[in-house]
């Protein structure tokens, strides 16, 4: 009676967890499909993925979503891998240094935005070092909707400020899997730094490379606020988008298609992240 | 020696640069939010303030709706605290404690809802909501925000779990202890330092949530929402008071949870 009892416990354990996660993201899941699919008068349609499609911000926002994604997420795990790189070397006072490269994990895209509005604004600390060093004579327009390379400067060094804490833990706990002899070995053989770090490390921390530049790549679709905090409407998104037709267009049909977009943009990135971990597992058991 | 010296000099002087441009910018919103605002436009602005005020950051939290949505802020993440503790813990202790079928699937749900664009999908909830009149209410945004921290709170209570033997819960129950009663005084207590890393955790995630509490609410705001819906009204200096006081619990919370860290992101 107790043996059965206790077989049946973990199940007990997971059950709510599990019945909730279904329950808020299954459901609306389906749900976000009927929207986007049915008419106002209801029956089904195609109306609103096609509104969302001739939209006239609909390229724009596909192109610097992508374009963001492209720039970001390489630029976060470099600056990831020499942090961890950094502290992994074990040296006095790592803990410090990590605590404080983590503190951008706590901070939101929101705020994010605006801590590098303060230095990309037109009055910003950035023009005023540039123009105390003599290197320009009046303010540069960084945010201004004529200056696409600008406004995308400020948005990346901001979403790359933020989200390389999250690739660092990531990229430390794969360094810590690695044995401290590889190291040594790689010492013994005469390897410097450098190449220790092309030729042993990076083979070994690929898994782990490979998980956070699937997890960012899902992030970068979501982003929104850091861009609304710089640029206003001037740099359309597709999560802003899907954000601008529910709350100011009171359109939630074509807020759900972009919701479905979104979601179909996520699974297919999932798939891949979760095939990649397959891999990863048949590796730890060759 | 003079290539250790080398060495120690690259490793301190990359480890400070990159400390140096993670706090930047936080240094300078702070500045900017403690400049009156008058003198927010100066060009070109110093680098050390010459004036300190607390105006800009008077005028922030005397602005319309921004302590009632501070309120609320606090309000969402206690109740996604209760929620999540609840849902969560009982689940991390399974996972810590029992080998059963079907565990692998459950941590790859786990895995998956980690990275799901769940606030993507407050906006058939929203629809829901309104029918069950939980529309512009605390707590339907507090549910969305547990689904978003479950993941995490299960991942850390699964980790401090392992961490407290359970040869000390097998003991207690030889000594006449119940199932429950060994949980309870003898696995709680020692997790209880883990668990609040947990709820800080909690607490970050809900307090910095936007699209979600944007979508969710009309009036009911919470401090991100409320900031998100001024910010193509509101002035600079409104802007920075508000990024600062949304920013700086971080450094705090990071501090208290930073044993933990690994827990969040590390177990892949």
């Amino acid at each position: 009676m107790r043996a059965r009892a206790e077989r049946f416990l973990p199940f007990a354990l997971l059950l709510p967890a599990v019945a909730f996660l279904a329950l808020l993201i299954v459901i609306p899941m389906i749900q976000a499909l009927i929207l986007a699919v049915i008419a106002e008068g209801g029956g089904f349609t195609l109306e609103h993925f096609e509104r969302m499609a001739g939209d006239v911000n609909f390229s724009d926002a596909w192109r610097n979503t992508l374009l963001l994604l492209i720039l970001i997420v390489p630029l976060q795990i470099v600056l990831a891998l020499v942090m961890a790189l950094l502290i992994n070397s074990r040296f006095r006072g790592h803990g410090f240094f990590l605590y404080v490269y983590a503190i951008p994990l706590a901070i939101s895209d929101l705020a994010a935005g605006i801590l590098w509005l303060a230095v990309f604004t037109e009055r910003g600390y950035l023009n005023s070092s540039l123009q105390g060093a003599g290197l320009i004579q009046q303010p540069i327009l960084f945010l201004s909707f004529e200056n696409l390379p600008g406004i995308l400067t400020a948005i990346v060094v901001a979403e790359s400020w933020r989200a390389t804490a999250i690739v660092l833990l990531i990229l430390i706990a794969g360094l810590q899997l690695i044995p401290r002899d590889f190291f040594e070995a790689a010492d013994v053989f005469g390897a410097g730094r450098f190449r220790r770090t092309i030729h042993v490390v990076l083979p070994l921390l690929r898994p782990s490379l490979q998980s956070a530049l699937i997890i960012r790549t899902i992030f970068a679709f979501q982003t929104f606020a850091v861009v609304f905090a710089l640029a206003g409407r001037n740099m359309p998104v597709l999560a802003g988008e899907a954000y601008v037709w529910y709350a100011a267009n009171r359109n939630e049909h074509l807020a759900a298609a972009y919701a479905v977009l979104l979601l179909g943009l996520t699974i297919v990135a999932t798939v891949v992240y979760l095939r990649v971990l397959g891999l990863r597992e048949a590796e730890v058991a060759r | 020696m003079n290539a250790r010296v080398l060495d120690r000099t690259l490793v301190y002087g990359g480890a400070i640069l990159l400390a140096v441009w993670v706090l930047i910018p936080l240094y300078l919103v702070a500045i900017s939010a403690f400049t009156p605002q008058a003198r927010l436009f100066d060009y070109p602005k110093p680098l050390v303030p010459t004036t300190f005020s607390t105006e800009t950051m008077q005028f922030f939290l005397e602005a319309r709706g921004v302590i009632p949505s501070v309120i609320n802020s606090i309000l969402v993440a206690l109740f996604t605290i209760a929620f999540g503790l609840a849902l969560g813990t009982p689940a991390g202790y399974a996972l810590a404690r029992f080998r059963f079928r079907g565990r692998q699937a459950f941590q790859v749900i786990v895995l998956a809802t980690k990275m799901f664009p769940i606030a993507i999908l407050s906006i058939p909830l929203a629809v829901t909501f309104l029918q069950l009149g939980l529309y512009d209410n605390l707590i339907a945004v507090a549910l969305v925000h547990t689904a978003m921290a479950l993941p995490f709170i299960i991942l850390v209570t699964g980790g401090v779990f392992v961490a407290v033997s359970h040869e000390l819960e097998e003991a207690a129950q030889t000594l006449g202890c119940s199932r429950w009663g060994a949980f309870l005084r003898v696995a709680l207590p020692l997790a209880l330092p883990g668990l609040a890393a947990a709820a800080i955790f909690t607490f970050v995630i809900s307090w910095n949530e936007v699209f979600a509490a944007t979508i969710l609410t009309l009036r009911t705001r919470t401090l991100p929402a409320q900031v998100l819906a001024g910010l193509g009204t509101s002035p600079l200096g409104f802007k920075f008071a508000g990024g600062l006081f949304m920013a700086m619990p971080a450094v705090a919370f990071i501090f208290l949870i930073r044993r933990y860290l690994m827990n969040l992101w590390g177990s892949r």
